[in-house]
């Protein structure tokens, strides 16, 4: 991402957010990447056995899509706190110096998963290897690393926020960001009680992906409805503070759905199937905000007799039409269809659950963090109206395509493992592999794997298009 | 000039977002107490005194545990020591483990910790899930203790040439790709014997554990779909 068009106000904050675009960019490849290995598994087992095993590929999968998300939300504040709040991030050289810490670590941490892959079962593996928690594997020193990489940009945003304009956006997104590193924390301590472990493992899980990351996408496609349509920020921010209301007090004791089976009182049942079961509302309502400025502001211009659309960026405003939609189906939908403890209690722990994971993390944050990458390019190359390329359409629809196939693959072999290995069989050894034996369960997965590759397609034409498109003639200077 | 609306006023939503979410979470941390609360592991008195704990103390390794209907709770619970019939443990029945049924509080829970670590050392829940949570290209580990698979009548035992659940598990652990079942191996992890008695000691301890009923029915039906 070439800078040459950054200039004025905020250019640093601005340049830094293109770092971190550019790494995050790279994970979400290696993402695809290891995704591609574990899903040849399924498929033929002996692949790469005692080599890069099953559990190797699916940490790094699963680890490279966290990282890569926050490096992209990390990379998407410094980008728009310039606009938001008129000023130059404070901090700025802090911000960068952490940046090379942040990506220095992460290297490190990933060729230990690789090349050392597992140690002997003591504190010191746990320190330098992996922790062994799904999605928070990073090893202990890394998780330092990452708590002084958040504290500084916390600093920078909050510093920027009371020194310039503070708007609605601004502060909703100081409010979120600091709950969300601090958060962190909870998932930085070992016990050898595995009851209490998952209770404060779903603190930073679930308080992520189902309240504080939610909350920042809400501010986000605020961010992008005014920067792209031209929608007025009092109306934005207004949906904002709604959303923020909703998403909030479903999604804090929605938490509940994940303690019905840890050992956990029974009263999460009530709690967690009610709040969860509001969750989806909150993601309706994003739907709806956006179309609904969409078509407001499209409408006032036609009113004025100009036939051209409103849309300041039609790739990003592609990705941010489907983060809303993706959202309420993967996030919402998906995970309506087992929060209830009445059916969780049969799909906890099968395919379903993985169908829901893939959807919801591309319609609810894979999705608009792209958008936020082309809203990048936008700026770094100067253009005025952004428009697609063949590269962007086939892009977006193969990777959403793709993913969209895999999540119907999954939940097909997800229905197979509920009934044959649960409902029929008792959940034992011999029932969970009466049920991936079966012909549906195998199809599954076999499809799984094609859709898979669909995806990896679309993301070699992303990539391409990310290097290209800047320089492309179909956009207006 | 007309009234307007608080519907339509920020300051509203924005106050709004701020109670709810206060109310929230001061809501989530109250119960976060009562349940630390709860889920505290138990102590080997506990187990001598018959109180039930939903995380037994690690010493529940001397004793026989078995996963059976309450009739009070209408699901299966882990039953502890012995059935008083109605479905509470009665913490009596002790079930030899690695050769004994007299594992003092400190090694067991020595053992319990070893295990644990290995749990998480060896990335155990990067392909089985634990409690249902984890990857889902293994078995789920929560019962594994009590599947039918290592007991007498399973096939683990013979296959591995040990008499006893525990010794054929930690066994099979420490050379999992000696004894592969289905065309899905599990890989050879580098465990030691010291590290395969204590991740048996975890998985025992885990199968105490009270999910409420998570999962049901767990060894109860057997050949359902080939009418063994």
């Amino acid at each position: 991402m070439a800078s040459n068009h950054l200039t004025g106000i905020g250019r640093e904050s601005k340049q830094l957010a293109t770092w971190y675009f550019t790494f995050a960019a790279i994970l979400f490849g290696a993402q695809l990447l290891f995704g591609l290995v574990a899903a040849i598994q399924y498929v033929m087992p002996a692949f790469l056995f005692e080599v890069l095993d099953f559990s190797v590929a699916r940490m790094l999968h699963i680890n490279a899509l966290v990282v890569w998300m926050v490096f992209a939300m990390f990379g998407a504040v410094y980008w728009l706190l310039p606009d938001e709040t008129g000023i130059e991030t404070v901090g700025i050289k802090i911000g960068k110096l952490l940046f090379w810490v942040f990506a220095a670590a992460i290297v490190v941490v990933v060729l230990v998963y690789l090349f050392i892959q597992v140690g002997p079962a003591d504190e010191m593996s746990i320190w330098f290897i992996h922790e062994g928690r799904e999605y928070i594997e990073a090893p202990r020193w890394a998780d330092f690393g990452i708590v002084v990489v958040a504290l500084g940009f916390v600093a920078n945003l909050f510093l920027t926020g009371i020194k310039g304009k503070q708007t609605g956006i601004v502060t909703v997104l100081m409010a979120d960001m600091i709950a969300f590193s601090g958060l962190y924390l909870c998932g930085m301590f070992f016990t050898d009680n595995i009851s209490m472990d998952q209770y404060w493992w779903w603190w930073v899980i679930h308080l992520w992906v189902e309240a504080t990351w939610e909350v920042y996408v809400g501010a986000l496609a605020a961010y992008g409805l005014i920067t792209m349509l031209g929608a007025h920020r009092k109306v934005v921010e207004m949906w904002l503070w709604i959303e923020v209301t909703m998403l909030f007090g479903s999604g804090i004791l929605g938490l509940g759905h994940h303690y019905f089976w840890i050992g956990t009182p029974e009263y999460w049942w009530e709690i967690g199937a009610l709040f969860s079961a509001l969750e989806p509302l909150p993601l309706v309502a994003m739907f709806i905000h956006v179309l609904y400025d969409w078509g407001k502001t499209q409408g006032e211009q036609d009113a004025q007799g100009k036939e051209v659309s409103v849309i300041r960026n039609k790739p990003a405003f592609t990705w941010f039409v489907l983060n809303a939609f993706g959202n309420f189906l993967g996030a919402g939908i998906w995970g309506f269809f087992h929060t209830l403890p009445q059916v969780n209690l049969y799909t906890h722990g099968t395919q379903f659950t993985s169908a829901h994971g893939h959807l919801a993390f591309y319609g609810a944050y894979a999705t608009i963090l792209v958008g936020m990458m082309y809203i990048a390019i936008q700026g770094t190359n100067g253009i005025k109206v952004m428009n697609h390329t063949k590269s962007s359409i086939w892009a977006v629809s193969l990777l959403t395509g793709g993913m969209m196939g895999m999540t119907v693959a999954l939940t097909i072999a997800g229905y197979v493992q509920v009934l044959v290995s649960r409902a029929q069989m008792g959940a034992t050894w011999a029932a969970y592999f009466d049920g991936q034996s079966g012909i549906w369960f195998a199809q599954a997965m076999d499809w799984r794997l094609i859709m898979g590759v669909v995806m990896f397609a679309g993301f070699a034409l992303l990539a391409k298009d990310f290097l290209t498109t800047g320089k492309a003639p179909v956009h207006q200077r | 000039m007309a009234k307007r609306s608080v519907w339509s006023d920020n300051r509203f939503w924005q106050r709004s977002a701020a109670w709810i979410t206060g109310f929230a979470s001061v809501l989530l941390i109250w119960l976060t107490f009562d349940t630390m609360a709860q889920i505290t592991i138990g102590t080997d008195a506990d187990i001598k005194n018959g109180v039930t704990k939903r995380v037994p103390a690690p010493t529940v390794i001397n004793y026989k545990i078995t996963y059976e209907m309450s009739t009070k709770r209408g699901h299966e619970v882990p039953i502890i020591g012995g059935n008083d019939g109605q479905g509470m443990s009665l913490f009596q029945e002790k079930e030899l483990f690695f050769g004994r049924d007299d594992w003092s509080e400190e090694e067991a829970a020595e053992l319990l910790h070893l295990g644990k670590l290995g749990s998480q050392v060896k990335n155990c829940m990067n392909c089985h899930t634990l409690l249902g949570n984890g990857a889902y290209y293994a078995p789920d580990l929560t019962k594994a203790w009590l599947d039918p698979q290592w007991g007498p009548d399973g096939s683990m035992q013979a296959m591995t040439g040990k008499n006893t659940k525990e010794e054929a598990m930690a066994e099979f652990l420490q050379n999992p790709s000696k004894y592969p079942t289905h065309a899905r191996q599990m890989p050879n992890l580098g465990i030691t014997a010291e590290e395969a008695k204590g991740l048996v000691a975890f998985l025992k301890h885990m199968s105490s554990i009270d999910t409420n009923g998570f999962p049901r029915n767990f060894g109860k039906i057997e050949g359902a779909v080939h009418g063994k």
